[in-house]
């Protein structure tokens, strides 16, 4: 039932080279191998969201996705996130003054969902923030504040962008842009 | 009482960032400190905790509602791969073969039913643990649990809480005689003379169906014995550390001074993480046993099964009311369907139908609670904690009322309210702190009037003619409640200044992301005239403070913020008794900033924190001077005499599509009144938050089990939580009317949003039916069942019939 299986992959701009058991998920192999913790677990069943990661800048369910099929990519977890300097990003900053956590618990998803709506779309109504997040579900937050903060990183985004535009990009993805 | 009028352009307060310093912190939207960590994966939750060598366990449970078990084979899942020991009711220790204690006892409690650690012979409902597998990894550990044969031979079930009272029903165990648990006969006033002289009586039943919790992290416990000192530490995904404790020492018999509970960050509690469960005492266990850290962490199906659920209530209300519409008296029996365990006791319908009066005069009531056991898993306080139904049996037939004498639904309220006047007001009731229920400030009807003027209630009609004109069905609805918060008996805290100067606040106090670190941390800062980011948080450690009682029921704010408040100010006055001393000044001329102590005077005579810590410390065979005393820390216990009430009204603008059933919120209203506000940041996202909970109580969520008492909606797709599209921008407005219960003048805000939420949704959805004769007595109304109501009404019929 466990046969190991060499991967290589990127987490977070760091190369991993890892044997791996070809039935553990890609959040287990995150959470337990590389002690990424980062990445929640809380549903195991693809729904609540709060284990989404980037898998090659693509949101993706970790807990749906077994850590093989994850061979050769470039994947981002909430831990990649914050700018070079380990302060918080654009989008974090605003979560922050937004008040858009409150257990943090679905947040790492939030963060990395919003992440790719950002990179896609740095001008996005409130009505594509909120469909953007459908997919995660919070219980403590009632949502308004995530989607105001997407909404302010966004302004951020933008106003920081016609200042200096290469700049910019490497705020929306974190290290692996 | 000073009104807070947001509402004309609402928006949230700006906040304050780290760097910003505010003339007081009290009072101020600053940002919460625990966020840098989380925002950037860095929590620890029970499961992110490394600990070296753990093993992993899995739980086998009864996939029935009601069986003996007959015989348990473990033989072939002893030999699977990775396994180290499977625990069944037989390898227990024998403190903990007897059944977990009734964490809140009560006289009325007639027959008194709680789980065993693991299932010794007869199984209560499905989920219920029968074996414990350790093993090297969480899927070995599941995989052996599918090796294991247990033999049961299946019981008849009961499942529901109506017919589980009748003579013919089985019973839930085979020990129990009847499956009413407690029946507590109560009230006040001559209901008989009431009724007698009423002008009008108004009758009817009501049912809220069962839900769950849900916080996104799902519970979880993590066990290490240090055999070179006896001590055992247990992590927990909990609310209540010092219950843990407590549980715990009975449980293993262990020595109270070798045990610690740590609760570090949680996922959401919501109230079901108050509770002790079997699986927290058997980690513990394997944990001495093996020798070895063990972790169990809940998967989200256990979580349907096992974590303890809420509101499965039928609510029979008759009102007598004078030719006016004045209430004189009510009679209301309420059954409770409580599950196969009474873990909390039968606080939470209690205190559900303790809350029916809310803001209105009500001069006598009778009630007839009846308690009821069934074969399903046990509940207990979630959110908004028996208010919920109370204030939908309540708001609903005060709807009724107003259909049935022909009244504006807000006439009806306002002359029934409560008057400031009347404040202190004694609703008649004891609460469930044992103290009269004396509701001590609050100003009910500015709060629905304000509540109703933002809604622009007025004008409502206008809307709704426009709609039908078009074919569209919109509707208004609204609820009123009065919430008990800040429970005592006590919730402690200390404060100490350390030899480096800076500050540390330690309490028992439970946060699962309502910030209890920022607001402790403003609350100390203002005492001693630092800032926030000289301070630092610990809570939820039974090492660090002896007594504790955890975080729900709305209660910490009002108890251990007071404590932190009065904690701080007995330092400052130390400060400035030993400042005065060494700096030959006296504590009048002294001021504190910054950390630093000055001469006002002579700014240049001045003391660090660091030093004064420092000389507080002692030094040996030195004898301090008078006025003088060892150490520059202090922990106080407040101890409120009794609750303090908050209260609020929520308006609900829907829109409602007859063809699927489905609802879409227009506009959600609510005023708020709970006194002061510490952060009011985080009250907003509190009441946000708590609306999302209760709009999924209105419209969404809704536990199943089928006859057999079979759960049947057992993952996020059965059963679901309201998304961001679910979840409208609640336009608030804040009322405050400070207690005099607390010196911070403070109550409780974490439920308020949920608690009328389903009376107001429901009753908008009636009222856009109006026209149809119909009155909607249950929630939640989900999509389909909805169309049912419509449907079995004869709706569609008279819409497409011709127009007279």
């Amino acid at each position: 039932m466990q046969e190991d299986i060499q991967i290589h992959l990127t987490v977070n701009g760091k190369p991993h080279d890892c044997s791996v058991s070809t039935r553990k998920s890609l959040a287990d192999f995150l959470r337990q191998d590389l002690k990424l913790t980062g990445t929640h677990v809380g549903c195991e069943h693809g729904v609540c969201g709060a284990c989404t990661v980037l898998v090659n800048h693509q949101t993706a369910r970790a807990c749906l996705m077994l850590a093989v099929q994850a061979d050769q990519c470039e994947v981002t977890t909430v831990e990649g996130l914050a700018n070079a300097d380990q302060t918080l990003s654009v989008l974090q900053q605003a979560f922050k003054e937004s008040h858009a956590l409150q257990c943090g618990f679905c947040t790492p998803g939030m963060l990395t969902t919003l992440t790719e709506l950002l990179a896609e779309n740095l001008n996005p109504t409130e009505d594509e923030v909120r469909e953007a997040i459908t997919g995660n579900l919070c219980r403590c937050t009632g949502y308004q504040p995530i989607i105001q903060a997407g909404l302010l990183a966004a302004q951020r985004l933008r106003a920081l962008g016609e200042q200096a535009p290469a700049q910019a990009s490497t705020l929306t993805g974190g290290s692996t842009r | 009482m000073s009104v807070t009028r947001t509402f004309e352009a609402y928006a949230p307060p700006s906040s304050l960032s780290d760097n910003e310093r505010p003339q007081q912190y009290i009072g101020s939207p600053v940002q919460r400190t625990e966020d840098d960590a989380l925002l950037q994966g860095l929590g620890q939750y029970v499961d992110d905790l490394k600990l070296e060598g753990v093993l992993h366990a899995a739980v086998l449970r009864s996939p029935h509602a009601h069986a003996t078990i007959d015989a348990i084979d473990t033989s072939a899942a002893r030999l699977m791969p990775g396994v180290v020991k499977i625990y069944l009711y037989d390898d227990l220790p024998e403190s903990a073969k007897k059944r977990l204690p009734v964490l809140v006892p009560n006289p009325a409690i007639k027959q008194v039913m709680t789980q065993e650690v693991l299932a010794s012979r007869e199984v209560l409902c499905v989920g219920d643990p029968v074996a414990f597998v350790v093993a090297t990894q969480r899927c070995l550990a599941e995989d052996a649990c599918d090796a294991i044969v247990v033999e049961y031979q299946v019981l008849p079930a009961v499942a529901d809480c109506l017919h589980a009272l009748q003579a013919s029903s089985p019973t839930i165990h085979s020990d129990i005689a009847s499956n009413m648990a407690a029946n507590v006969k109560m009230g006040f006033g001559d209901i008989g003379d009431a009724f007698a002289k009423a002008a009008h009586r108004v009758r009817d039943t009501f049912w809220i169906n069962r839900g769950s919790a849900h916080p996104m992290e799902t519970r979880g416990y993590a066990a290490r014995f240090d055999p070179a000192t006896g001590d055992l530490c247990v992590w927990s995904s909990g609310q209540t550390p010092h219950l843990e404790k407590k549980n715990l020492i009975d449980v293993l018999a262990w020595h109270p001074e070798k045990l610690r509970v740590i609760i570090n960050d949680v996922g959401g509690g919501f109230g079901p993480k108050v509770m002790f469960y079997p699986e927290e005492a058997l980690v513990a266990h394997a944990a001495h046993d093996l020798g070895q850290p063990v972790k169990w962490i809940e998967d989200r199906r256990e979580h349907f099964y096992t974590a303890t659920q809420e509101r499965d209530q039928w609510w029979d209300m008759e009102l007598a009311l004078t030719a006016e519409g004045k209430i004189l008296g009510l009679k209301l029996i309420m059954t409770h369907d409580n599950g196969a365990y009474l873990p909390w006791g039968i606080i939470m319908p209690y205190i559900g139908v303790t809350t029916t009066p809310g803001p209105y005069v009500i001069p006598c009531i009778d009630v007839d609670l009846r308690v009821v056991y069934t074969n399903k898993n046990a509940t207990s306080p979630v959110r908004g904690a028996g208010r919920p139904q109370a204030v939908f049996a309540m708001e609903r037939i005060m709807d009724k009322v107003a259909h049935t004498l022909g009244m504006d639904r807000a006439r009806i309220r306002e002359i029934n309210f409560v008057q400031t006047e009347q404040m202190p007001y004694n609703n008649g009731f004891i609460y469930r702190d044992g103290k009269p229920m004396v509701y001590d400030t609050g100003d009910y009807p500015q709060c629905q009037a304000l509540a109703l003027e933002l809604a622009d209630y007025e004008n409502f009609p206008t809307r709704q003619a426009a709609a039908r004109q078009a074919g569209r069905y919109v509707g208004i609805g609204f609820a009123n409640f009065v919430e008990g918060t800040g429970l005592g008996p006590f919730e402690g805290a200390t404060v100490r200044i350390q030899q480096d100067g800076r500050v540390t606040v330690l309490t028992a106090a439970c946060p699962q992301g309502q910030g209890h670190k920022t607001i402790f941390a403003q609350i100390c800062a203002d005492q001693l005239g630092v800032p926030m980011s000289m301070i630092d948080v610990i809570t939820a450690d039974t090492s660090t403070i002896s007594m504790g009682i955890g975080t729900f029921a709305s209660r910490i704010t009002a108890t251990a913020g007071n404590s932190v408040y009065l904690a701080g100010k007995s330092v400052r006055d130390k400060v400035l008794a030993l400042g005065a001393f060494l700096l030959q000044a006296t504590p009048e001329d002294l001021t504190l900033r910054d950390g630093v102590c000055f001469v006002k005077s002579n700014p240049a005579l001045s003391k660090t924190f660091a030093e004064l810590a420092r000389v507080s410390q002692g030094m040996p065979g030195f004898s301090f001077p008078p006025g003088v005393t060892n150490g520059l820390e202090d922990t106080q216990y407040f101890s409120p005499s009794q609750s303090t009430y908050c209260n609020g009204t929520a308006v609900a603008e829907i829109e409602l599509d007859t063809d699927t059933g489905q609802i879409k919120i227009i506009r959600y209203c609510m005023s708020h009144d709970s006194g002061n506000l510490i952060n009011p940041l985080l009250v907003d996202g509190q009441i946000q938050g708590s609306i999302a909970h209760g709009i999924g109580n209105a419209t969404l969520e809704w536990m199943r089990y089928d006859e057999q008492a079979q759960p049947i909606s057992t993952n996020f797709a059965e059963y679901l939580l309201p998304t961001s599209t679910d979840v409208p921008h609640a336009q608030l407005v804040h009322l405050s009317s400070p207690t005099y219960l607390n010196p911070l003048g403070v109550k409780g805000a974490g439920e308020g949003g949920t608690i009328p939420a389903a009376a107001a949704i429901v009753s908008a959805i009636e009222n856009a039916l109006t026209g149809t004769g119909l009155f909607l007595k249950e929630a939640p109304l989900t999509p389909p069942r909805l169309f049912e109501i419509l449907h079995e009404s004869g709706f569609f019929k008279a819409v497409h019939a011709p127009r007279a």
